[in-house]
């Protein structure tokens, strides 16, 4: 196992506790294993019913299996928080004023810092966005950051999620399960509260209402519907900001002002939360046999009758491909050196990167440019033979579609196993709200891969969550 | 050439339709080569001014009918003075850089068939006379047959079946103008009688980037640039971007369409309705 001695546990388990932890240390150790057990079930038993569930695609059998959560927290110092958080602010920051940017005078393109090609040739450009001013130019109003950790202080974004990121219901979830099973910790560790995530993102949506907004906004959030598999997110995010939950059909656009059908009749609304991708949200844009969103929706955004968030063409920001340049954009419209640091990243669309790829297959992770969610992956050190062989054929075939990164040595938190504890590669997932301000709840998602040695944390791939501690002090 | 424009267009449905909402691309953008004189647009006997501009530059309206639908007739009156500018096009409102219009779109997706046909024209330096070269061959190609193609038709699979109508043809010419490395997109228009063999209607055709010219339009269909008898009303890379409506409804069942054109060389006329075509045109006539 000389691979593993090369991993950073971020506990230091079991022998060199690193201090953010020894509230935790000292907590498993004194819980009797039959305690844990019990509490295992009744968090399971809590979840089922809070009742998150995540359907999950590509499997058989029951649909809403539970996420599994596992009761080991994952711990930041505040120090090591602050530094995060101040990177994860300028990245989003930098993130807005690009695709700002790419749909006004296209400053960075003219000046040759990202391949011109790569932004108008890209199907996330949106030209029905250009010169269309948004309210403080912001884009992605809800932003999720998937960071890994590689060691002390070492922490590299992933990707950047700019359009409709989920999860955040698990983060707050987490917490109150944690918080109900083992109170007297609460009391003991000084934790930074989540639970005002909602309060966030209801201040962030309201202080992005349209030009023609008058008095006080009226926010929606727009969910394609109860078969989508984060629905329960969507209900859960409208109860916890008090708004109403709607479908498309409960929209109407009239005039170039968007109105929500209610019982008392027609309800002017402002701002909406949509958590549908662009190609969905207006037939007379996007696809025309779209029945999830509703026709005119873009055009009342043109006419400064109403805000979507996050906005029409964010996309363009988190192409696997741009975000090779996302160092770029913190120099170019900041004028600072990025805190934040991207993983190494091979364009395969260039000839020597994608030499380079087909030489070091089985070391690398090679990335679908457009794919997400662990889909149109392969993880090289951990595939078969016959994996690779056809993989490499679509890497052939169609270079531009892919880029490759080296394999990082994710981070390990101890996690339950069924051989009891042991460490398992874990990522974050912050979620950076921006409006006139940018607010940032402490921590964020820790996804963690409950397989031992896996690298993949999407849950559609097996991965589970955990409670994720910033401490006060 | 002064011209007044009669465009009636109605949709009927099966059965009352709950709800029908329109997108209506019927200003003309602002541009050389015509100046509005009136233009208004009525949805079901009600004005209708146009509320904003796309990416593009075209002004663009939605309307929302509700409730028991039978029918939406929307009729546009226009009367503009236009001139024969050879096909060059100025004063447009340009709000994307010009390689843009380089990429292809699905309805005008380049295959082997298409880059086979660009691949005849004869590498000239003369970029305009290379355009016309193009502009027969598409013609050639590409037999003028209402009917057998429709809005979602492909330039590819025109080009296999031999046949289409303007629509078709303007997708097939800006689809190989690009192999060439030309950025080419759709405008969508008025033709009034008087080109040979054309019909007044609703017309569209391809503007194809030239150094030194500019944008300049080829009319594949007719095999000549657009001249006076052209009224130049929005554009997009392809039919989606640029169409002069594009809805949806629910329920209703099947929708059908009925179409008259009628456009008349007419001495001039008082002004009536907003015109948008007409913002900052003086100075350039």
């Amino acid at each position: 196992m000389s691979e593993r001695a090369a991993i950073f546990d971020e506990m230091g388990w079991p022998d060199h506790i690193r201090p953010p932890y020894a509230l935790v240390d000292a907590w498993l150790k004194s819980l009797p294993a039959e305690q844990l057990a019990l509490k295992r079930r009744e968090a399971e038993v809590l979840f089922r019913r809070i009742g998150i569930t995540f359907a999950v695609y590509t499997e058989g059998g029951d649909p809403e299996r539970l996420i599994p959560f596992d009761l080991i927290p994952r711990v930041m110092a505040q120090a090591e928080w602050q530094s995060l958080r101040k990177g994860l602010e300028q990245r989003v920051r930098a993130l807005n004023a690009f695709i700002h940017d790419v749909y006004h005078d296209r400053e960075i393109l003219k000046a040759d810092r990202i391949p011109e090609r790569l932004v108008l040739n890209n199907p996330q450009f949106r030209p029905e966005m250009v010169d269309l001013d948004l309210p403080h130019n912001v884009y992605t109003h809800i932003a999720g950051i998937d960071m890994v950790r590689t060691g002390p202080d070492e922490y590299y974004v992933l990707e950047d999620n700019c359009r409709t990121p989920s999860g955040v219901s698990y983060m707050v979830e987490n917490r109150e399960v944690m918080m109900r099973l083992f109170p007297e910790l609460f009391r003991r560790a000084g934790v930074a509260p989540v639970a005002h995530y909602g309060d966030e993102l209801l201040e962030t949506l309201r202080s992005v209402a349209p030009p023609n907004c008058q008095g006080e906004p009226t926010v929606v959030l727009l969910t394609p519907g109860i078969h989508n598999s984060a629905y329960y997110e969507h209900a859960f995010l409208a109860d916890e900001m008090g708004i109403d939950l709607v479908e498309g059909a409960d929209l109407l656009v009239k005039n170039e002002i968007c109105y929500m059908r209610s019982t008392s009749g027609l309800t002017r609304v402002d701002v909406i939360y949509r958590r549908i991708d662009d190609d969905y949200i207006d037939p007379l844009v996007f696809r025309p046999e779209s029945m999830l969103g509703a026709p005119g929706l873009h055009f009342a955004t043109r006419a400064g009758n109403l805000t979507l968030a996050n906005a029409i063409g964010a996309g363009i920001a988190d192409d696997k491909a741009v975000y090779i340049h996302v160092p770029e954009m913190v120099r170019f419209y900041l004028g600072e050196e990025p805190l934040l640091q991207n993983v190494p990243t091979h364009d395969c669309s260039k000839p020597e990167d994608l030499a380079y790829t087909l030489a070091h297959i089985d070391q690398l992770v090679v990335k679908a440019v457009h794919g997400s969610g662990g889909y149109g992956m392969l993880v090289g050190p951990h595939a078969s033979k016959a994996e690779i062989e056809t993989f490499v054929a679509q890497l052939r075939a169609r270079p531009h579609d892919y880029v490759a990164q080296p394999t990082l040595a994710l981070s390990t938190v101890p996690t339950f196993v069924e051989s009891g504890i042991a460490p398992r590669h874990v990522d974050l997932r912050p979620f950076v709200l921006s409006g006139e301000q940018i607010r940032i709840v402490p921590g964020g998602l820790t996804r963690v891969a409950l397989r031992d040695g896996s690298l993949v944390v999407n849950s559609s791939q097996g991965g589970g969550t955990k409670d994720t501690w910033v401490l006060e002090r | 050439m002064h011209l007044s424009i009669q465009h009636r267009t109605v949709y009927r449905y099966a059965e009352p339709a709950l709800r029908v909402t329109q997108a209506l691309r019927l200003w003309p953008a602002a541009c050389t080569g015509q100046r509005v004189i009136g233009w208004q647009v009525d949805v079901d006997g009600k004005a209708l001014p146009y509320a904003t501009t796309d990416g593009f530059g075209n002004p663009v309206a939605t309307h929302t009918a509700d409730g028991a639908v039978d029918q939406v007739r929307i009729d546009v009156q226009g009367h503009v003075e236009t001139e024969d500018l050879h096909g060059v096009v100025g004063g447009t409102l340009e709000r994307l850089p010009v390689r843009f219009f380089l990429f292809e779109t699905p309805l005008t997706h380049v295959d082997e068939s298409i880059r086979e046909l660009a691949g005849q024209v004869p590498s000239i330096n003369d970029a305009i006379e290379r355009m016309h070269r193009l502009c027969n061959h598409v013609r050639d190609r590409l037999d003028y047959v209402a009917g057998e193609t429709d809005s979602a038709t492909t330039a590819a699979e025109a080009l296999a079946n031999g046949s289409g109508v303007c629509q078709d043809h303007a997708h097939l010419m800006a689809a190989s103008a690009r192999v060439l490395g030309f950025p080419a997109r759709y405008v969508s228009g008025y033709l009034c009688a008087g080109v040979e063999g054309a019909e007044a209607a609703s017309h569209a055709w391809a503007e194809i980037h030239i150094a030194d010219f500019g944008w300049v339009g080829f009319d594949a269909a007719n095999r000549i640039c657009p001249n006076e008898h052209y009224v130049r009303i929005a554009c997009g890379r392809d039919y989606h971007d640029a169409a002069p409506v594009r809805g949806v409804h629910r329920g209703g069942r099947s929708e059908t369409l009925e179409v008259s054109v009628s456009i008349s060389e007419t001495p001039a006329m008082p002004t009536r309705g907003g015109s948008p075509g007409n913002r900052g045109q003086s100075a350039q006539q």
